[in-house]
C-alpha cells in the first residue's frame, strides 16, 4: 500500500520526522503525496466497528432530514446558504457514506471528507443545540477527524501540530527548559514595577498550578508575566510545573487520539507530582476543553474528572474579583462600548457563561457592556475554531467564515472585544485585518492589570530578612 | 380478510412492534460507552438524569427551545402532525373498543369530531412537510425517496382511516386498507427511520446527560435549550 514520505498513515514519532515535514513549505510535497495515498479500507471499517457505537449510529439513522440544523451553522450562513453546508448533509455525505460503504471509499472521497471535516466544520457543537433529535454533528465530525487522521488525510499543519505534542509535549517546539527560562526571563523585565515578582517552579502543594499555551512562551511571553503579576497581586500561593505545563492540544483538532492521551497524561503527571489544590489554565478555550473536559476520558478516568480541580482562567479571575483579592479602580472601569466573545470550548462545552459576565460587571461601567446576538451557549464560533485558523490550505474559506463574527461584533457597535480565548483572539485579530472594522481586541489579563487598585506596599520591595 | 387482519396480523404487528422497541431501546443503552462517548454516565446518575429530563422536556414543548422559536411555521406544522399522529391512534374510540376486546383494557377516548379534526390536521401538516421538502434547498438536498416512503408509511393509516370513516366508495375496501397500513406502520417503526418515535427520547436523553454531566451541568449550569 503506497504511502508518501511525508504524507502517510504514521504519526510523527521523532524530531527528525517533524523537521522533514516542517521543511516542506506550505505542505506542497505533503499534499502532492496525499493525491496518491491509498485508503486502508479494512482498517477503516474495523476501527468503525470497534468505536462507532449506538450513539453515533442512532444519530445517523434517525436524522429526519428536516434541515432544521441549517441556520444553526455559521458556515452555512456565510456561504450564501449553500445547501452543501447544511450540517446534516455534511456529516451524512462523509461519515454516513463511509459507514454505508463499510469503509470502501477512495482517495478522492477522502479528500472531500478532509475538506468537509476541517474547512466546513469547526466542531463548535452549535448544530447539536438546534436539532430536535439532539444530534450533535460536531461530535461526529470530531470522530470523523479521527478516522481521517488514521488514514493520513489530515491538513499539513495539524499533522505537524499533533507531531509537536508527540515530540515536545507541547503544540510548538518549546522545551521544558525554554518554558522555565522564558518565564523567569520575562519576569525580570517587570521587576522594576513589581520588585517581589517571582515564578515559583515545582512548588509542592501550592494552591494553584498554572498551565499555559505554548505559544505564550514562544510568541507572547508578556502573557506569562501578566499571569504572574495577577497571581502576585492577588496574593496567591501558586506554582508552575517545570514539565507538564502545556495545556493545549492540537492533537484534538487533528483527531490524533493517542497523542491527546499522551499530552494530557503528561499534564496530569505534573498534578500528581506536585499535588496542587487546583489547576488554573490560561485564557484558552480548546486548551481547557482538552485538559479539563475531554482529557480525563482520554486518560481513562471513569469519573470524567481531572486529578485535581481545574479552573479556566475566567473562573479564577471572577473568584479573585468576587473575593476582593483583586480590586478594580472604579475610575478606570471601561467607559466605551465593549462586547464579549463566548468561546465554544468552555461556554457551550463547559457551561462557563456566567464567569465572564461576572468579570465584565466588575470592569465595565454599567451600560457599556453590549452582548452579542446570539450570546452565551448560543453564540457563534469565532470563525477560526477547531484548527481552522491555522490551516493554510483553507485560508480563503476561513476568512469567509469570519464574516459571521464580524457582523455580530459590528451589530453591537462596540469598539473593544474581550476575547478570553487564544483561538477567538486570533480570529478577531484576523477579521480586523481582513475587514477593517476599526475595533480593538484583548485578553483579560492586560486589561485587568491596567485597571487594578494596587496597594503601595506591593509595589515596594520587601526588606530581606 | 378482516378476520385475518384483526386476528393474526393484529397480534403479529403488535408483537413485532413491542419486541422491536424493547430490543432496540435495550441495544441503544447497552451501546453507550463512557469512554468512547466521553460522558461519565454512571458516575453522576442524578446530574445525568436532570440533564436528560431538561433536554427531553424542553423539546417536547412547542416553542420550548430556541430551535423551535427560530422556525415558528415548521414548529406549528411539526407539532400539528405529531400531536395528531400520536393522539388519534391511541385515543380513538374505535381503537379502544378493539383494545378492550383484544387486551382487556382501554384508554381514554377522544370525541369523534376532535379525532376528525386531528386527523385532518395530520394530513394537512404532512402535505406541508412534503412541500417544505420540495421548496427549501436546505431540506431538498437532504431528502431521498426513503424520506417520502417514511412519510407515506406514517400518513397511510390516517388517510385510509379518514376515507373509511366517511365511507367514500364503501368502507369494505378502506377499512381493511386502514388496518393493514396501521399494522405495517407498527411493524416498520422499530426498524426504520420511524424508530425516532422512541429513539428520540434516547438520543435527546443522551445529549442531555452529556450537557448535564460533562458540558456544564456539574458546574451548576443548566443548558438553555
Amino acid at each position: 500500500m503506497p504511502e508518501g514520505q511525508l504524507c502517510n498513515k504514521q504519526p510523527i514519532q521523532s524530531e527528525a520526522e517533524l523537521n522533514a515535514l516542517l521543511s516542506d513549505t506550505g505542505g506542497k510535497k505533503y499534499y502532492d503525496e496525499m493525491k496518491a495515498l491509498e485508503v486502508d479500507s479494512d482498517k477503516l471499517w474495523k476501527t468503525i466497528q470497534n468505536t462507532c457505537r449506538s450513539r453515533i449510529r442512532t444519530w445517523l439513522e434517525i436524522c429526519a432530514h428536516c434541515g432544521m440544523c441549517a441556520e444553526s451553522c455559521f458556515l452555512y450562513l456565510v456561504d450564501n446558504k449553500d445547501p452543501r453546508q447544511v450540517p446534516a448533509y455534511k456529516i451524512q455525505s462523509t461519515l454516513g457514506t463511509i459507514i454505508k460503504k463499510k469503509g470502501r471509499v477512495d482517495n478522492q472521497f477522502m479528500h472531500m471528507a478532509m475538506e468537509t471535516a476541517w474547512a466546513k466544520c469547526t466542531c463548535c457543537n452549535r448544530c447539536g443545540m438546534y436539532c430536535p433529535h439532539g444530534i450533535d454533528m460536531g461530535i461526529m465530525f470530531s470522530y470523523l477527524r479521527g478516522l481521517l487522521y488514521q488514514q493520513g488525510f489530515v491538513p499539513w499543519e495539524l499533522k505537524i501540530g499533533a507531531g509537536m505534542h508527540r515530540v515536545y509535549k507541547a503544540q510548538m517546539d518549546v522545551t521544558d527548559e525554554d518554558f522555565v527560562e522564558t518565564f523567569e526571563w520575562i519576569l525580570e523585565e517587570y521587576e522594576d514595577d513589581y520588585p517581589d515578582l517571582k515564578v515559583p517552579v515545582d512548588q509542592q502543594g501550592a494552591d494553584i498550578l498554572y498551565t499555559v499555551n505554548a505559544r505564550e512562551v514562544k510568541h507572547y511571553p508578556e502573557d506569562l508575566a501578566e499571569a504572574a503579576i495577577l497571581f502576585h497581586l492577588a496574593g496567591e500561593n501558586w506554582t508552575i510545573a517545570s514539565s507538564g505545563w502545556e495545556q493545549t492540544s492540537l492533537a484534538m483538532f487533528a483527531g490524533d487520539w493517542e497523542a491527546c492521551r499522551m499530552q494530557v497524561e503528561h499534564v496530569y503527571a505534573a498534578m500528581h507530582r506536585l499535588q496542587p489544590k487546583t489547576m488554573v489554565g490560561t485564557e484558552c478555550g480548546h486548551a481547557h476543553r482538552a485538559t479539563v473536559v475531554e482529557g480525563p476520558y482520554w486518560a481513562g478516568y471513569k469519573d470524567g474528572q481531572p486529578p485535581v480541580e481545574c479552573l479556566h482562567y475566567v473562573e479564577w479571575l471572577a473568584g479573585a474579583l468576587r473575593d476582593g483579592k483583586l480590586t478594580i479602580d472604579p475610575a478606570k472601569r471601561i467607559r466605551e462600548k465593549v462586547t464579549l466573545q463566548d468561546s465554544c470550548n468552555y461556554v457551550r462545552n463547559h457551561g462557563l457563561k456566567n464567569a465572564t459576565r461576572e468579570i465584565m460587571s466588575h470592569i465595565v461601567e454599567p451600560g457599556f457592556f453590549i452582548e452579542m446576538d446570539p450570546k452565551k451557549e448560543h453564540n457563534f464560533c469565532c470563525g477560526g475554531g477547531g484548527g481552522f485558523n491555522g490551516i493554510g490550505l483553507y485560508r480563503a474559506r476561513r476568512n469567509q467564515a469570519l464574516k459571521k463574527k464580524r457582523d455580530q461584533i459590528s451589530d453591537t457597535g462596540a469598539g473593544l472585544v474581550v476575547a478570553p480565548c487564544h483561538n477567538c483572539w486570533d480570529a478577531i485579530r484576523d477579521l480586523e485585518e481582513e475587514y477593517s472594522l476599526g475595533i480593538k481586541w484583548t485578553f483579560l489579563k492586560p486589561l485587568i492589570i491596567d485597571m487594578l487598585l494596587v496597594p503601595d506596599e506591593v509595589l515596594q520591595e520587601k526588606p530581606r530578612q | 380478510m378482516y378476520v385475518f387482519l384483526t386476528g393474526f396480523m393484529f397480534w403479529l404487528s403488535l408483537t413485532v412492534f413491542c419486541l422491536g422497541v424493547i430490543v432496540r431501546t435495550f441495544l441503544y443503552w447497552k451501546g453507550l460507552s463512557w469512554s468512547l462517548d466521553r460522558v461519565a454516565y454512571r458516575a453522576y446518575p442524578l446530574a445525568g438524569f436532570q440533564g436528560a429530563l431538561n433536554s427531553v422536556w424542553k423539546w417536547l414543548l412547542p416553542f420550548g427551545t430556541q430551535g423551535w422559536r427560530k422556525q415558528p411555521l415548521m414548529t406549528v406544522f411539526f407539532f400539528g402532525f405529531h400531536i395528531g399522529a400520536i393522539a388519534v391512534p391511541l385515543f380513538l374510540l374505535a381503537h379502544n373498543l378493539i383494545l378492550q376486546e383484544k387486551l382487556g383494557f382501554s384508554l381514554a377516548t377522544l370525541d369523534q369530531s376532535a379525532a376528525d379534526v386531528l386527523t385532518w390536521i395530520v394530513l394537512i401538516c404532512a402535505l406541508f412537510l412534503v412541500l417544505r421538502r420540495i421548496a427549501l434547498p436546505e431540506v431538498r438536498i437532504l431528502t431521498t425517496w426513503y424520506d417520502y416512503l417514511i412519510l407515506a408509511l406514517a400518513v397511510a393509516p390516517f388517510l385510509t382511516g379518514l376515507l373509511a370513516r366517511y365511507e367514500l366508495g364503501g368502507s369494505s375496501f378502506w377499512l381493511p386498507a386502514h388496518i393493514l397500513s396501521g399494522e405495517i406502520l407498527l411493524m416498520a417503526i422499530p426498524f426504520t427511520k420511524l424508530s425516532h418515535a422512541f429513539l428520540f427520547f434516547a438520543s435527546r436523553a443522551q445529549l442531555g446527560m452529556d450537557y448535564g454531566i460533562k458540558r456544564g451541568g456539574l458546574k451548576g449550569t443548566k443548558m438553555a435549550w
